[in-house]
């Protein structure tokens, strides 16, 4: 793939500044009273480029589904903006929000309870025209949704079939061509290969980075393999309790990551490698991350970095390039939210 | 971590298993299930042996078959539906098909203990955790309330839950996804087997907790020095910790190796393509390796060999013919006709 994401002086498609989620936790039944807050994601900002996939990685719980959610306007932002293509869509509603919609789509993780089970695969697929019937009129839309079963690699034939009469993977072909009904310019892939088998992923994974080629689609694709998310990525963006933790291109985070919890994720994959076993430094980190709902203060990280200091605890790191990278010019110079970033190859590149 | 001798992985047909002999040895086992649609058949001739302190893992998609035949090592499976046709399970050179159901109720958890993937699922969520390890020394050894909750707490202390004194009392909605895994450990451990089966231990858990998980489950098991059967999908966790591996695909094992020549030379088609599609850490791909088509219908398996369809070597004699697990070399087989080829590239 080429990569168009170098040039800075393209404009981003979709930009996000600040986003941040708070879920209220009330008590009391009749008198509700907002107790605290879950701090699903804290002060989110990244940008995404025309034909580019950025990944998000992090684990269960550290916001990065509510990301998806945001940029769909499924959940509203508690504050921030999203701007697609310079204007501000969180706080849309109606008719401006609908036509906006048509070109941020969406493929969900589980292909079992994201379609439903009594509409047909032609119902399914169509269904996005129902609601935006200008994209195609009525006599054509059975024609463009063999089209679209054609490109994801299925039977034309299979129209009329439910989908129980599919295999997981085959189903998240269908997911995929109802993302593709509308030509959307974004798709946002939240978990889409998680549900498959090994064998099947690997014709996912090559599908959809057909498509991209194929009609120049923008992914934010999340997930928690960091194996598959460096495959299919230009640029990465690690989260960790709702902030964002580091960012920067593939090369940049998986080879020359500098901040702790990266290296940690990274070093804690299970590489398919016997020969790796002994050789490999693995930096197994204690306990569990901390409720959302109460973080701990300054850096999220502390409670669980080798690292932790004072200032730690009383500064809240920003997420910027670390001052002793920033005039090296090396890969290390990208942005990362830690006070005492260093650079640690935990992956062992070839 | 002791060595077990090499003969140990060739499969043993018709020999009589000593008391040196492997903990488990699984004889061509069969599993079927009889089903409103016709008979699923999935097991179809397994053959696996453990021996003390070592670590096999079985490998395979679902619907491989990789479970049923956990589940049978078990007697866990629920008959009917599934039926045993044929085989042997050996434990200690004792046929484990043939016993009581009250000898076998005795083995399990004493003998043969499992780990389950889901420990929210597992667990009771009306009982505390501590009652729940309990009841593994109140049912097998007649232990009292009060001396049972002792060695509940020894327990959660062994597999380094923070304050066990503290939290016994819990319920297992107030521990996190990696704690509620250590407690199914304990349970498992806490009669002290022979033998561990961990069905998926951790693919419910994030990574960093998942390196966490699999690190203690090493270490307990060279403690005890007991036998440890991985089934798992995942080629990353399996080349950390396993000795030895027994792909299955369609009910069937395909290959098995000791773990170094099974990645760096696989024998097996099905194996080669699953090596090929995984996307790696450390590298950035091309566009990676697809097996092409989908596995098989087990109430409809392929004629000759079951991968065939799916296989880029496939031949005429592969689609009338089933493989039989030809010795590729000391302690390594192949169920393909082609392995020759296979191995050299």
């Amino acid at each position: 793939m080429a990569e168009p994401t170098k040039d800075a002086a393209r404009e981003p498609i979709l930009e996000v500044r600040n986003l941040v989620k708070h879920f209220p936790l009330t008590q009391g039944i009749l008198f509700k009273k907002q107790v605290g807050a879950v701090k699903a994601v804290d002060g989110i900002s990244f940008s995404l480029y025309e034909g580019e996939t950025l990944g998000i990685v992090g684990e269960s719980g550290c916001g990065k589904s509510t990301v998806a959610k945001l940029l769909m306007n499924l959940e509203r932002a508690t504050s921030g903006e999203v701007f697609y293509k310079g204007q501000d869509i969180s706080k849309l509603s109606g008719r401006a929000l609908k036509a906006v919609r048509r070109n941020i789509q969406m493929v969900f993780q589980d292909p079992y309870t994201s379609l439903n089970p009594r509409m047909t695969v032609g119902d399914i697929i169509g269904e996005p025209y129902e609601i935006h019937p200008e994209v195609a009129p009525k006599g054509d839309r059975r024609k463009k949704v063999q089209d679209l079963l054609d490109v994801v690699g299925l039977n034309p034939e299979y129209v009329n079939r439910y989908p129980h009469q599919f295999s997981g993977g085959q189903r998240q072909r269908i997911g995929i061509a109802r993302g593709l009904a509308l030509n959307p310019e974004i798709i946002i892939c939240d978990e889409p290969v998680s549900a498959l088998d090994v064998s099947v992923q690997a014709q996912v994974i090559n599908l959809m980075e057909k498509l991209q080629d194929e009609f120049n689609l923008s992914y934010l694709f999340i997930a928690h393999d960091l194996s598959i998310v460096r495959h299919i990525s230009d640029r990465v963006g690690v989260m960790y309790l709702g902030k964002m933790a580091e960012i920067g291109t593939d090369e940049q985070i998986y080879d020359h990551p500098t901040h702790p919890y990266t290296q940690a994720l990274l070093s804690a994959v299970p590489v398919p490698d016997p020969e790796a076993r002994a050789g490999r430094e693995r930096i197994i980190l204690s306990g569990d991350v901390p409720s959302p709902a109460n973080p701990p203060s300054g850096c999220r990280f502390r409670t669980r970095c080798w690292k932790a200091q004072d200032k730690c605890a009383e500064e809240v790191p920003l997420l910027a390039v670390p001052e002793r990278f920033a005039t090296t010019g090396s890969l290390a110079a990208h942005d990362s939210a830690c006070h005492f970033a260093e650079e640690k190859d935990v992956v062992g590149a070839a | 971590m002791t060595t077990i001798s090499k003969t140990a992985d060739v499969p043993r047909r018709g020999t009589d298993a000593k008391d040196s002999g492997p903990l488990l040895d699984v004889r061509d086992l069969h599993v079927e299930f009889h089903t409103r649609d016709g008979v699923v058949k999935a097991v179809n001739g397994v053959n696996y042996n453990v021996s003390a302190g070592e670590t096999l893992a079985v490998l395979g998609e679902s619907g491989s078959g990789k479970s049923v035949t956990a589940q049978a090592v078990m007697g866990i499976l629920d008959m009917p539906p599934a039926r045993i046709p044929q085989g042997e399970i050996l434990f200690r050179g004792e046929d484990m098909l043939k016993m009581t159901p009250e000898e076998r109720r005795r083995t399990r958890g004493a003998k043969i203990a499992m780990i389950f993937q889901d420990a929210l699922s597992s667990l009771n969520p009306v009982l505390t955790v501590g009652y729940q390890l309990g009841e593994m020394f109140r049912v097998h050894q007649g232990m009292s309330k009060k001396d049972a909750k002792a060695k509940a707490i020894e327990l959660m202390d062994r597999v380094k839950i923070p304050a066990a004194a503290a939290r016994v009392s819990d319920y297992p909605h107030q521990f996190s996804g990696g704690m509620r895994q250590r407690i199914m450990i304990a349970m498992a451990l806490a009669l002290e087997p022979d033998l561990i089966i961990a069905d998926e231990p951790t693919t419910a858990l994030d990574v960093t907790v998942q390196a966490q998980v699999m690190d203690l489950l090493a270490d307990l098991q060279r403690e005890y020095n007991m036998g440890l059967i991985l089934i798992t999908h995942d080629l990353g966790v399996v080349a950390d910790v396993a000795d030895k591996i027994a792909v299955m695909y369609a009910g069937r094992i395909v290959e098995h190796a000791p773990v170094h020549e099974l990645y760096s030379n696989p024998a097996h088609p099905y194996t080669r393509g699953l090596l090929d599609s995984i996307p790696r850490l450390d590298q950035k791909g091309q566009e990676l390796y697809a097996i092409k088509g989908l596995p098989p219908n087990l109430l409809n398996i392929p004629t000759g060999c079951a991968f065939n369809p799916r296989c880029p070597k496939a031949q005429d004699i592969c689609r009338t013919e089933v493989p039989p697990l030809h010795s590729v070399a000391d302690g390594r087989g192949s169920a393909c006709h082609f392995w020759e080829e296979t191995i050299n590239g």
